[in-house]
């Protein structure tokens, strides 16, 4: 865990109540499927968000206007200087991915798999990716992780882009194991539509988001699991589905 | 040069700064980010007899100021904490350490606070009577003062270490729970606890937190915890360790003025994990710029006669 603080340097929206964020600031030890925890003025509770992509000096974070926090975050200008804790989880482990991952992602579960991608690739695998949304106006990143050479496939619920349907239904290609990140529903039917193993991010209201106040804390196979710090992301095998 | 020394019960800590149970699991977490050794002491995770999973998620919830909690005592249980969270703890804290012991039966606490009680690590022994997240246990206790007093000389009669009871502030009269607690041998008093209280989703038209209700804390509760802290402090006269929503070095001298002999930290720790530390740095500061020497001088100071 780091303390740090960031710039906001650009915020816009990227498609329909989706929100894209890069900062500047200090990046170090941050992984693909860790989140960062900001502190919003006026907010008691910071706000866990997912980490998209990062580089040296800066950070993309994705979100979607959800609720006062979010809506406050989509009005922040360049130049606002955000308290953050980074660092924050235990984030995708690549080593066993095998040579060709496939990444499953569903809304704002979408952006984690993003830096995941990125280093999949670095490491040689040949990851494929399906996006998933309930309609086109949602519809982001695909070109960015076409843009990787990623084969990529779009799904929305109202068949307005793409395949129509969910992401489930664009899984049945080969793959050596998977990472999932979205809504719950969602993950519980790649859970039970999946052939290999594979790891899942999970989101649960939090308190602090490093491990201090056991308020997230879910049941698994393996014993009770702090979903920020011995989480987010949990395997196929630990999960109680 | 200012002295920020204070004695509970003969234990003695460098400064009054304590981060409260729950707030802080068992300190590994902060460790990470300072030496957690400059604080006066840290109130472990409240300890039951069985390891306990709490309640179902979410346990969580936003407030103006604050936060609702309704964790339910997770913890590993006594025998896990003796053998396995102890030892890890004492490489990263030093110094005696609170132990936080819960229970849902007279048995459960003595039989809890016996055993801890025989650990070198542990400095004083705080007994939660209080805990407002668990049905049919805890709550009880700490709402009527026969069963309060019962508790304490329970657990009185098996322990050496000072025992502080923890006060729920969900009572009509917490000075006369105080004074039970004082009268059945208590050896200081700790207070307060979290307020019950429950939000409700908009969307969902339905309790935020599955538990329905949660214990509220943060600076909400501040000037809630600083007039029982007073109450307290005119009704008993064994130390007092004051918390609710402690924030600032300027809450803890506000806090010792009420009546506190020491004070925690509670969910400031969660929003800022250097909160605590923050207080400890900021605490001579701020006694120069009042002109307090000693802070053992201003407990209570604020009752004129």
């Amino acid at each position: 865990m780091f303390d740090t603080v960031f710039e906001v340097a650009t915020n816009r929206e990227i498609a329909r109540g989706t929100y894209e964020m890069v900062l500047l600031g200090d990046t170090q030890g941050i992984r693909p499927g860790q989140f960062v925890n900001l502190r919003l003025e006026g907010f008691y509770l910071r706000r866990p968000i997912s980490v998209c992509d990062y580089g040296d000096d800066c950070l993309t974070l994705i979100y979607k206007v959800v609720g006062h926090g979010t809506e406050y975050m989509a009005g922040l200008k360049k130049g606002v200087k955000i308290d953050a804790l980074t660092g924050l989880g235990n984030g995708y482990d690549t080593s066993v991915s095998g040579d060709r991952p496939l990444l499953i992602g569903g809304g704002a579960g979408v952006p984690p798999l993003y830096a995941l991608a990125k280093k999949l690739l670095s490491e040689g695998r040949t990851p494929g990716a399906i996006l998933g949304f309930n309609t086109k106006d949602e519809v982001f990143y695909e070109d960015k992780f076409r843009a990787l050479g990623i084969d990529t496939y779009v799904t929305t619920v109202d068949g307005s882009y793409g395949i129509r349907g969910f992401v489930t239904d664009a899984m049945d290609l080969g793959y050596t194991y998977f990472y999932t990140c979205g809504p719950e529903p969602m993950l519980r039917a790649v859970y039970r539509k999946s052939v290999t193993s594979g790891q899942f991010s999970l989101e649960e209201r939090m308190g602090c988001g490093f491990g201090a106040c056991m308020g997230c804390t879910c049941k698994t196979k393996t014993g009770h699991k702090r979903i920020c710090k011995d989480g987010p992301v949990l395997t196929k095998e630990e999960l109680a589905w | 040069m200012v002295n920020t020394q204070v004695d509970l019960s003969g234990l003695v800590l460098d400064n009054p700064v304590i981060p409260a149970s729950g707030t802080f699991g068992y300190g590994y977490e902060f460790a990470e980010l300072y030496d957690i050794n400059i604080l006066g002491s840290f109130s472990f995770k409240g300890t039951t007899r069985e390891p306990r999973f709490g309640n179902e998620p979410p346990r969580i919830a936003e407030t103006a100021s604050g936060m609702l909690n309704a964790v339910g005592l997770q913890n590993p249980g006594i025998d896990k904490v003796i053998s396995e969270e102890l030892p890890k703890l004492r490489r990263v804290f030093r110094k005696p350490v609170v132990a936080n012991i819960s229970g849902f039966s007279i048995d459960e606490y003595a039989q809890c606070c016996e055993r801890i009680d025989k650990e070198e690590q542990v400095g004083l022994i705080e007994v939660n009577i209080s805990c407002p997240n668990v049905h049919c246990g805890g709550m009880s206790f700490g709402t009527s003062p026969q069963s309060a007093a019962e508790v304490t000389r329970a657990v009185k009669t098996v322990t050496k270490k000072p025992v502080y009871m923890k006060l729920s502030p969900n009572v009509t009269d917490i000075a006369a729970i105080a004074r039970a607690c004082e009268e059945a041998g208590a050896d200081g008093i700790s207070l307060i606890n979290t307020l019950m209280g429950m939000r409700i989703d908009l969307k969902k038209r339905s309790p935020v937190i599955r538990n329905v209700t949660g214990g509220l804390s943060g600076p909400a509760v501040f000037p809630v915890a600083l007039r029982m802290v007073w109450q307290v402090y005119d009704a008993v006269k064994i130390p007092i360790i004051g918390m609710g929503g402690v924030s600032s070095a300027e809450d803890v001298i506000e806090m010792m003025l009420a009546g506190a002999t020491a004070v925690e930290v509670g969910a400031a720790n969660l929003v800022d994990p250097l909160a605590s530390k923050k207080i400890v740095e900021e605490l001579p500061r701020v006694m120069e710029r009042l002109h307090i020497e000693n802070l053992t001088e201003i407990i209570g100071g604020a009752h004129h006669g």
